[in-house]
């Protein structure tokens, strides 16, 4: 496909990156001409210098033969005018990055009347997934299939776990447990695991199941599965906001540590129930008074990175609670993954993210047999969703007897709305759609997988 | 740097070497001449070398500008040098230092000779004599960006280091399209070349060979007269295809994508045609008196200026016997040399326009101190750093034209000779004035000599700062960190 990106900046260089690789035809626009040049090094894109919300610019930069237009820049209404423009020029999808407050509670408004495909707000979306981590505290990360009626959970194996030393076809019979463990990270392997494989601790598993049975088997673990009922949250951006918001909805207590005065009234003003502390987050007396040691969960997410990891690491050392933190340059991520800091949030990646789970979609509508794919493990793992025809080739034969290609797996299988997680004698029949979880990358289809 | 990417890159350019060398050879098949087996052997080493050193694929594809740079100069070093063996096994050039001369020559497209009698030569050599014309014109690596799907962030630092002018850009977003459109434009020039030729009465080998040669702007021709006793008709198509070859590629580009007002909107290519018609009729009033018709005395002074100006160097007359202003004019077009982005060499026109803007705002600024003045091209701003390298160019191309016309009148010719002959070779044109004129040759130049002139060759084609980043230390320097890059890929192995 033909894209623009409009804005040079983390997310548009993390958007170009991405689209560049998965082989779409991509141009930035920038007005810094450096942003364009260095941009356009680092990967292919054809780099315009300009104002994005210029006709003329958008011209150069082909917009009538485009298919989409990322509006990603810092300024929201530079990016309804560039989305605004586009659609009268070039007729093409857009989508635009809103963040202000203000317009969230009329972003649909907006978006419909505006002819937009898609707003994005990087602070509203971090916001989600963060409150969708406290949900379920124990994992690192919760990825959801087949319209949410499938979950992936990612978990990271404690020393002394009753899988430890487990081989993987022996779990069903002595966890009676359906779940399935899709992938498995060691050290810097990502690995399809099969029935021989043994776990070890310290592996990063990621395990599919319906909602329910994952809970269960959390539970037979012996592994916390509520919410946090209990937050403490350092720095109160708008990010905090957003998930304040939300966390207070489901019951959560929330306190807010936040250093300027006139940030705190306007929080107490437009969350009444949260508890708003005036205070330096980083004084270490400070946190210790207001219970640091016996919150489920603390998240730091103040404006530096440097504040937030140094935090986080602080609050390792004192506490078990469930940690998240907040992480603005997405360029040191693999370094900050081995510090162990819990759960770390990338608000510019997960814009990035959920922007490309789009144009994915949009992109594999147009003739693939792929109903949508999805990128796991720092894009290591596929996992895509496959419709199954009359004539395909896996119908009506167990899986057991299935020669499926190495480091591929059928994750779930979804036969009239019912979701169910394979076993040896689960038979795919026409009509189902089926995951298949894979670390080989450019399937189109899913005689592919087979040998 | 990232060694194993560079072996692998080589290895892609030498096979490709082999892959065009066979084409030599099924010419000799069919004029059933030995000398085949020559170009036979060379090509099954190239075949063999080039895809031994590709079978183990690098583990990273990182390149940065740097290693881009070394990656051509050496992918270009490495042509030649294998490019000219076949010319020593079938003694037809018997020595190398005479055969590397002569296909430095044809893969920079300049078409200075050694060789004093041009006839003589077999048939298979001749045209491997011209079709590095057409491998040099629009560039090897960009023929393997657009064929190999060696996909990555690094090839943009490949083309723009083999890709002339001084600011090069993408024509659609990919690399590899953008290569393969180049291409695609070069050869459907190339075709209707060949069969406007071929309609206008030469046989098909001669009007491919003298087609490679057009097109690459190269200059080699079949017979020791050149073009010379070729009819008007051919050499009016060479005329034509002369200047459509040195045409900035982006302004077909632009007129196959239906922006035909854009195209002649290019500010570079006005210029370019202003200069040509421009001197073209300032040489045929300085000549008409030798003429019997003023068509007769246009038409040669316009293939002359094509000839010099897109630095092809086909000859029709000798010039050396011209009055000096019409030498003067042609001396000045050697300088100036194409359109960037063509298959031309020379300083280009983009730059000589840049450089006459940026004195003019100077004068500008001279006379009020305070003025803030920008240099436009196209409508467009150009940042400070395109000028910058615009002028630092300058810089280096003269000091490079000083250093090797001292070096190379240690022979003992006139300084017309000299000054022509590095002129001649830097710009990629083939012959200059004097000893070098359009009836001389190379030949007479000492070894030494020859060398300054192959380099300067290369130089010019690669757009001297390649070449010039050789000479940096920092570029051998192959330790990083405490271990040396040898340790790290033996510990990653």
């Amino acid at each position: 496909m033909k894209i623009i990106i409009v804005g040079c900046g983390n997310v548009g260089a993390t958007l170009a990156e991405q689209l560049d690789k998965e082989g779409h035809d991509v141009t930035v626009i920038d007005v810094k001409e450096k942003l364009v040049n260095n941009l356009s090094d680092a990967c292919d894109v054809l780099g315009v210098v300009g104002n994005g919300a210029s006709y003329s610019v958008q011209m150069e930069a082909d917009v009538n033969h485009a298919d989409i237009l990322i509006a990603v820049t810092g300024s929201d209404e530079l990016n309804l005018l560039c989305c605004l423009i586009a659609k009268k020029a070039g007729g093409c999808h857009t989508i635009a990055r809103v963040s202000n407050p203000v317009y969230s509670r009329e972003i649909s408004f907006i978006r419909e009347e505006l002819g937009l495909s898609m707003i994005i707000n990087p602070q509203q979306a971090a916001a989600r997934e963060m409150a969708r981590i406290l949900k379920f505290p124990s994992a690192l990360k919760i990825d959801f299939f087949a319209k949410s009626r499938a979950e992936l959970v990612t978990y990271r194996l404690e020393e002394g776990s009753p899988l430890c030393n487990m081989q993987l076809k022996n779990m069903g019979s002595r966890l009676k447990s359906s779940v399935l463990v899709a992938i498995v990270e060691r050290e810097d392997q990502v690995i399809i695991p099969n029935g021989e494989f043994e776990l070890k601790a310290k592996d990063i598993i990621s395990i599919v199941g319906t909602p329910v049975k994952t809970i269960e088997f959390f539970r037979k673990l012996g592994i916390p599965t509520a919410s946090a009922r209990d937050v403490i949250v350092v720095g109160g951006g708008r990010t905090t906001i957003y998930l304040a918001k939300q966390l207070l909805e489901m019951g959560v207590r929330v306190k807010i540590i936040e250093r300027d005065k006139e940030r705190c009234d306007e929080l107490s003003e437009m969350l009444p129930k949260a508890t708003i502390i005036n205070g330096d987050g980083t004084d270490k007396e400070l946190l210790m008074e207001e219970g640091m040691t016996r919150t489920e969960a603390f998240l730091s997410m103040t404006d530096f990175d440097e504040e937030n990891i140094m935090l986080a690491l602080f609050a390792k050392s004192l506490s078990r609670a469930k940690l998240i933190t907040k992480v603005h340059r997405v360029a040191y991520d693999e370094i900050i993954d081995n510090l162990d800091v819990g759960s770390v949030v990338y608000p510019k990646f997960i814009t990035a993210e959920t922007i490309i789970k789009y144009i994915r979609a949009m992109y594999n509508s147009m003739g693939s047999n792929i109903e949508t794919l999805y990128r796991l493990c720092d894009n290591r793992v596929e996992a895509l969703e496959f419709y199954i025809k009359a004539d395909s080739p896996v119908v009506g034969i167990p899986l057991q007897d299935l020669k499926l290609k190495k480091n591929m797996l059928i994750g779930c299988i979804t036969h009239r709305g019912q979701v169910s997680i394979p076993k040896g004698q689960s038979v795919i029949e026409v009509g189902d759609t089926v995951i298949l979880i894979t670390t080989t990358t450019g399937l189109h289809d899913i005689r592919d997988a087979i040998r | 740097m990232n060694f194993s990417i560079i072996r692998y890159i080589l290895s892609s350019v030498l096979a490709f070497e082999g892959i065009f060398l066979l084409l030599p050879c099924a010419v000799g098949a069919i004029y059933g001449e030995r000398e085949a087996f020559a170009y036979l052997f060379v090509a099954a080493l190239s075949i063999c070398f080039g895809f031994l050193g590709r079978v183990k694929k690098p583990k990273s594809k990182e390149i940065y500008s740097k290693g881009g740079l070394v990656t051509v100069s050496f992918s270009w070093i490495l042509l030649s040098l294998v490019g000219a063996v076949p010319f020593v096994l079938t003694g037809e050039i018997p020595r190398y230092e005479d055969a590397l001369f002569e296909v430095i020559s044809g893969l920079t497209t300049t078409g200075a000779s050694i060789l004093n009698d041009v006839e003589a030569i077999s048939r298979c050599t001749a045209f491997w004599r011209c079709f590095t014309h057409w491998i040099g014109g629009m560039g090897v690596l960009v023929l393997i960006l657009a064929i190999l799907p060696l996909s990555g962030s690094y090839n943009m630092h490949l083309m723009r280091a083999e890709s002339p002018g001084p600011s090069v850009g993408k024509l659609v977003p990919k690399v590899r399209q953008t290569a393969m459109i180049l291409y695609a434009i070069y050869g459907v020039i190339t075709v209707v070349e060949i069969v406007a030729l071929m309609i206008a009465g030469l046989p098909l080998f001669d009007a491919a060979t003298l087609t490679f040669a057009t097109v690459g702007t190269g200059g080699f021709g079949l017979l020791n007269s050149s073009i010379a006793s070729y009819s008007l008709a051919i050499q009016i198509i060479f005329t034509i295809f002369m200047l459509l070859s040195s045409i900035n590629f982006s302004v077909y580009y632009l007129i196959l994508v239906r922006k035909a007002g854009e195209a002649f909107r290019f500010e570079e290519m006005r210029w370019f045609l202003a200069i040509v018609f421009g001197s073209a009729l300032l040489i045929t009033f300085n000549i008409k008196d030798g003429f019997d018709s003023l068509f007769m005395a246009f038409h040669t002074a316009l293939f002359q200026v094509a000839t010099v100006i897109s630095t092809t160097g086909f000859a029709t007359v000798d010039f050396n016997l011209w009055p000096e202003f019409s030498k003067s004019v042609l001396l000045f077009l050697m300088f100036v040399g194409a359109c960037a982005g063509s298959t031309g060499g020379g300083f280009k026109v983009s730059r000589l326009m840049l450089l006459a803007r940026s004195i003019k705002n100077e004068i500008i600024c001279v006379a009020h101190p305070r003025t803030v003045k920008k240099v436009h091209m196209n409508g467009r701003m150009m940042s400070e750093t395109v000028l910058k390298t615009v002028h630092v160019y300058l810089g280096a191309y003269v000091m490079i034209l000083i250093v090797s016309v001292i070096l190379i009148s240690i022979d003992g010719f006139d300084l017309e000779t000299n000054f022509s002959a590095v002129m001649a070779t830097l710009n990629n044109i083939g012959p200059g004035f004097g000893k070098v004129g359009p009836t001389g040759n190379f030949s007479g130049f000492s070894v030494f000599s020859k060398v300054v002139l192959m380099f300067d060759m290369l130089a010019g084609r690669l757009e001297l700062f390649p070449i010039l980043v050789l000479f940096h230390p920092g570029i051998w320097q192959i330790k990083y960190g405490w271990r040396s890059d040898r340790e790290v890929s033996e510990q990653e192995a």
